[in-house]
């Protein structure tokens, strides 16, 4: 039994980074890995997002990591069975007033530069090709290549894949503790495992602050829960993923029927519950919005609501990369509201680095290093905030 | 204390009760219901300028509904009644709600009382989506309320004392009716007749259905199984296999089914209440003491939305709340009432338990339903599909199958669907009911239109 407790990378958290570290290990270079999930993969941030596989609006410098994402998004029956429902619809950016639109217009100028070519959409071929928009649309900007997918099937196809290739996934396993000795880490479970690996990766979403600063590099992390709410099914009428420039709303309608929408409300999350509950309130704003932006939604019926823990750090980058004190640790964490779009990249990304030391991705920018200087970390102020989910 | 605010949620049996015993006290508590007119499920009231007599309507309860219809009108004033208003969320101690054109409110409370009662359970079988086919109570409501009935030679399929109650009921409005099929054995019921003595006069009305119903030639069988709903675009006959295990066909032009009711805790849920598992009801209910304090401060549970035990047991226990919710406020309340709603509820609680025991739940029909079958309704999730979800995906849990395969994801959130998937996963998993855990409640309670208006002002 003592060799089954040792291996060559143990990740912490099983959401779509874990999940898909794990995999990319697991099948690229046949490591032997533990992937310790305190409750079931893909049930937190990665299992009740909104789904958004969406590129344009990104900071520019996440541009080659989510292009590096988007192609695997793409070869998801490829590589793990299932397509997750990804279908890349296009993504479509709608401004509503002027300044907004020369903001759409000037990053779609500099984002060609990164790879990411999007079409300006003028408001009357906005207002012909998409009827169904609400009055005071100005223009858009479409990301053709962009899209969506099923984001409680996505971390769990991956998990089950890396089963498949050999990785042991541990469900309901919570890691309580997590050192670092001569010969590598050492992790303690709550149900009294030991687990030993060279390497350590600290993919425990909005709970990773607490590994971070048992590592001594504690980050201002804020965690908060964007609110998400779906309506009835309907009959298939809008294919992009439709939001404003600001994402203060977003939507997209899913093949079945139903319309997904969030945006502009963020409810206050307890580390301790992993469940936040919806506001009632914000979801007659989010209402509202969605009746604006198509009329024909009026009368619609909405069945559910729910919100979902999310990590934020203040410059709204990830922490990503080598720890800048602890050799052999790697952080995965703080995606900010839109990680699950980069998912399966950083996953990737994750296990070049894990076997190799080195990836062709540039994620220098995401470095935990930049935070090296940080005060000891906050805990969720419980103002609500707004802001965007993505 | 008489700043307190006490909200009650639910206008029938269970929260006329609770709202009269604290008006007695001397409170104004504010009375939610989404329905138009107070009486709730069995009392359900005609809408205004609909004549039929009570009698008609009520058949023997007819004294008991002008009773209570006449016991909530007499509080008209001295309650704040919102009638046809849904209370779809919950935040702390506010209450959201919505009217039927969309308005929006919003009400704190000191102390709630969840009278919400009860829904229909029902178990697919092969064709159930099919039109023509309702619930029992679906077929009940279009009698009560609407004067009319689902079909002109009706199938009733399913178990426990609404299959009786129904049939006599439409066979009284002048339906004709292909039969009664029960999934119960005939010697399971009559044994537990002893039991039911808790309450001789509801067990001499079901006889009384039961022998009324046989003199009058309808047919009925026991201890079968239903296996499909055939027709061309519309229901035209019942396939069921007979207690020998004979296939037997019954033409009808409407099939009614249900197999009890549930308990609607979705309110309970949002609120933070804590659950226990029913093994008698194949529940999870809200943890309650005898007088309907549920886990949390100031919430209490009343009537069949917190144990189906019945319309006389609502009355006691909606009393029981009201009367907690003023021993907790510190206000004074008459002992004596309490210990008779005590024993009303004591004696109603047996009962129930004894109908449920001479009408089980039928478990075992579950191990037959083809893969085929529809179970989600409202987001076309076959049986077959949940049962690979369980086996190949390692869903452990039902709301794990739910974000898999979307079962109780539409429209009804689990209501319809809910029952049947956690037996199903059950089975599948091969592990008591009680693990497979249950959907967790979402707000809006129920579907919440988009078009909405918000409080004046805004
Ligand atoms: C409501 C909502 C909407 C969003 N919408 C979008 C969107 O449209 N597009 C987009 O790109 N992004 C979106 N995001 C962001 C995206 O979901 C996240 O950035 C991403 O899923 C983060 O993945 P993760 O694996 O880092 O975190 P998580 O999915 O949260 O996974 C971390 C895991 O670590 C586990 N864990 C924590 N502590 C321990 C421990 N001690 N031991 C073991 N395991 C532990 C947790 O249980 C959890 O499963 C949204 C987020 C939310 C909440
Ligand atoms: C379909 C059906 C038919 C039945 N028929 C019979 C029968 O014929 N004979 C019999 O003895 N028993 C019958 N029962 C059982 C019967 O419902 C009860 O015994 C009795 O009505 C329970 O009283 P109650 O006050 O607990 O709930 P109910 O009488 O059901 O009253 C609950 C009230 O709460 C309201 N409500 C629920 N949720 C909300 C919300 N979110 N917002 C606002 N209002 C809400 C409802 O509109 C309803 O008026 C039936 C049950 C069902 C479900």
């Amino acid at each position: 039994m003592t060799d089954a407790t040792k291996y060559d990378v143990v990740i912490v958290g099983g959401g779509l980074m874990g999940a898909s570290a794990a995999f990319f290990l697991a099948t690229r270079y046949k490591f032997s890995v533990a992937l310790v999930e305190r409750g079931r993969i893909g049930a937190q941030a990665s299992g009740v997002n909104f789904g958004n596989v969406r590129r344009q609006g990104r900071p520019f410098i996440q541009l080659p990591l989510a292009h590096h994402a988007r192609d695997i998004w793409g070869r998801l029956p490829a590589l793990i069975g299932e397509d997750c429902e990804f279908l890349p619809t296009g993504h479509l950016k709608i401004a509503f007033d002027e300044d907004s639109l020369a903001a759409l217009e000037a990053y779609n100028a500099e984002a060609r530069h990164w790879g990411l070519s999007l079409t300006l959409v003028g408001v009357n071929r906005l207002r012909a090709d998409y009827p169904f928009l609400g009055p005071g649309a100005v223009g858009a900007s479409f990301s053709p290549e962009d899209g969506h997918a099923n984001p409680r099937l996505a971390a769990p196809a991956f998990g089950r894949a890396a089963r498949r290739a050999g990785a042991h996934v541990l469900e309901q396993c919570e890691v309580i503790g997590a050192t670092r000795q001569s010969d590598g880490f050492i992790i303690e479970t709550a149900d009294g495992r030991i687990l030993r690996a060279p390497i350590l990766i600290n993919s425990a979403g909005a709970w990773s602050n607490r590994f971070a600063a048992s590592f001594g590099e504690s980050v201002p992390m804020e965690a908060r829960g964007p609110q998400m709410g779906v309506t009835e099914s309907l009959p298939y009428f809008v294919q992009p993923v439709l939001g404003t420039g600001d994402s203060s709303f977003y939507m997209r309608q899913v093949k079945r029927g139903s319309v997904v929408f969030g945006g502009g409300v963020h409810v206050a999350v307890d580390l301790a519950d992993p469940r936040p509950r919806p506001r009632p309130a914000h979801l007659l704003t989010q209402l509202r919005s969605l009746v604006r932006f198509l009329p024909s939604m009026a009368g619609v019926q909405v069945v559910r609501t729910w919100s979902g823990v999310e990590g934020y750090l203040p410059d709204k980058l990830p922490a990503l990369g080598w720890s800048a004190k602890t050799p052999g640790l790697l952080h995965a964490f703080g995606f900010s509201g839109h990680g699950f779009q980069l998912g399966p990249g950083v996953g990737s990304v994750l296990a070049d680095l894990a076997a190799t030391g080195d990836t062709s991705v540039p994620i220098e920018p995401f470095s935990i290093e930049r935070f090296a200087d940080n005060e000891p970390a906050k805990t969720s102020p419980v103002a609500p905030s707004s802001g965007s989910a993505r | 204390m008489s700043s307190s605010r006490v909200v009650i949620i639910g206008a029938g049996p269970a929260g006329t009760r609770a709202a009269e015993t604290l008006v007695a006290a001397g409170l104004k508590p504010v009375v939610v219901d989404e329905a138009p007119r107070s009486g709730g499920q069995i009392y359900r009231r005609q809408p205004p300028g609909f004549g039929r007599s009570l009698k008609k309507l009520y058949g023997f309860e007819a004294g008991k509904a002008a009773r209570l219809h006449d016991a909530f009108d007499r509080l008209q004033d001295k309650v704040d009644y919102r009638p046809g208003t849904m209370v779809w969320g919950t935040e702390g101690h506010n209450l959201h709600l919505a009217d039927r054109d969309g308005r929006q409110d919003v009400i704190g409370f000191d102390a709630l009382i969840l009278a919400t009662g009860a829904v229909d359970r029902i178990v697919p079988f092969e064709g159930w989506t099919m039109p023509g086919v309702y619930t029992l109570g679906g077929a009940q409501i279009a009698l009560k309320y609407q004067a009319c009935l689902i079909g002109r030679n009706v199938a009733l399929v399913g178990s426990g004392p609404l299959l009786y109650l129904v049939a006599y009921q439409y066979r009284r409005a002048g339906g004709n009716l292909a039969g009664i099929f029960d999934t119960t054995p005939l010697s399971r019921e009559l044994a537990g007749l002893p039991r039911m003595a808790a309450n001789p006069a509801n067990t001499a009305k079901g006889l009384y259905y039961f022998a009324w119903l046989a003199a009058h030639g309808v047919p009925m069988l026991h201890d079968v199984s239903p296996l499909r709903a055939e027709g061309e675009g519309r229901v035209a006959r019942l396939v069921l296999r007979d207690r020998a295990g004979r296939e037997r066909t019954f033409a009808c032009d409407a099939i009614a089914t249900g197999y009890h009711v549930q308990s609607e805790t979705q309110l309970a849920d949002l609120l933070g209440c804590d659950f226990a598992f029913d093994a008698r009801a194949g529940q999870w209910l809200p943890r309650q003491d005898e007088m309907g304090r549920s886990s949390v401060d100031g919430v209490y549970l009343a009537g069949d939305g917190a144990s189906v035990r019945g319309a006389d047991t609502a009355e006691a226990t909606g009393a029981l709340a009201a009367l907690a919710c003023l021993q907790d406020q510190g206000m004074p309340f008459d002992a004596a009432v309490r210990n008779q709603a005590l024993q009303a509820m004591r004696r109603g609680s047996a009962f129930a338990a004894a109908l449920r025991d001479a009408f089980p739940f039928p478990e075992h029909l579950y191990e037959n339903i083809a893969d085929t079958t529809l179970l989600c309704r409202c987001e076309e999730v076959s049986v077959g599909t949940f049962r690979a979800t369980l086996r190949d995906k390692g869903a452990g849990e039902v709301n794990r199958a739910k974000a898999f395969c979307r079962v109780g994801m539409g429209r009804c959130q689990g209501r319809m669907c809910g029952a049947s998937a956690a037996r199903i996963a059950a089975q599948t998993l091969g592990v008591e009911l009680a693990a497979v855990g249950r959907l967790r409640g979402q707000a809006p309670v129920k579907p919440l239109p988009t078009a909405l208006q918000t409080e004046a002002g805004e």
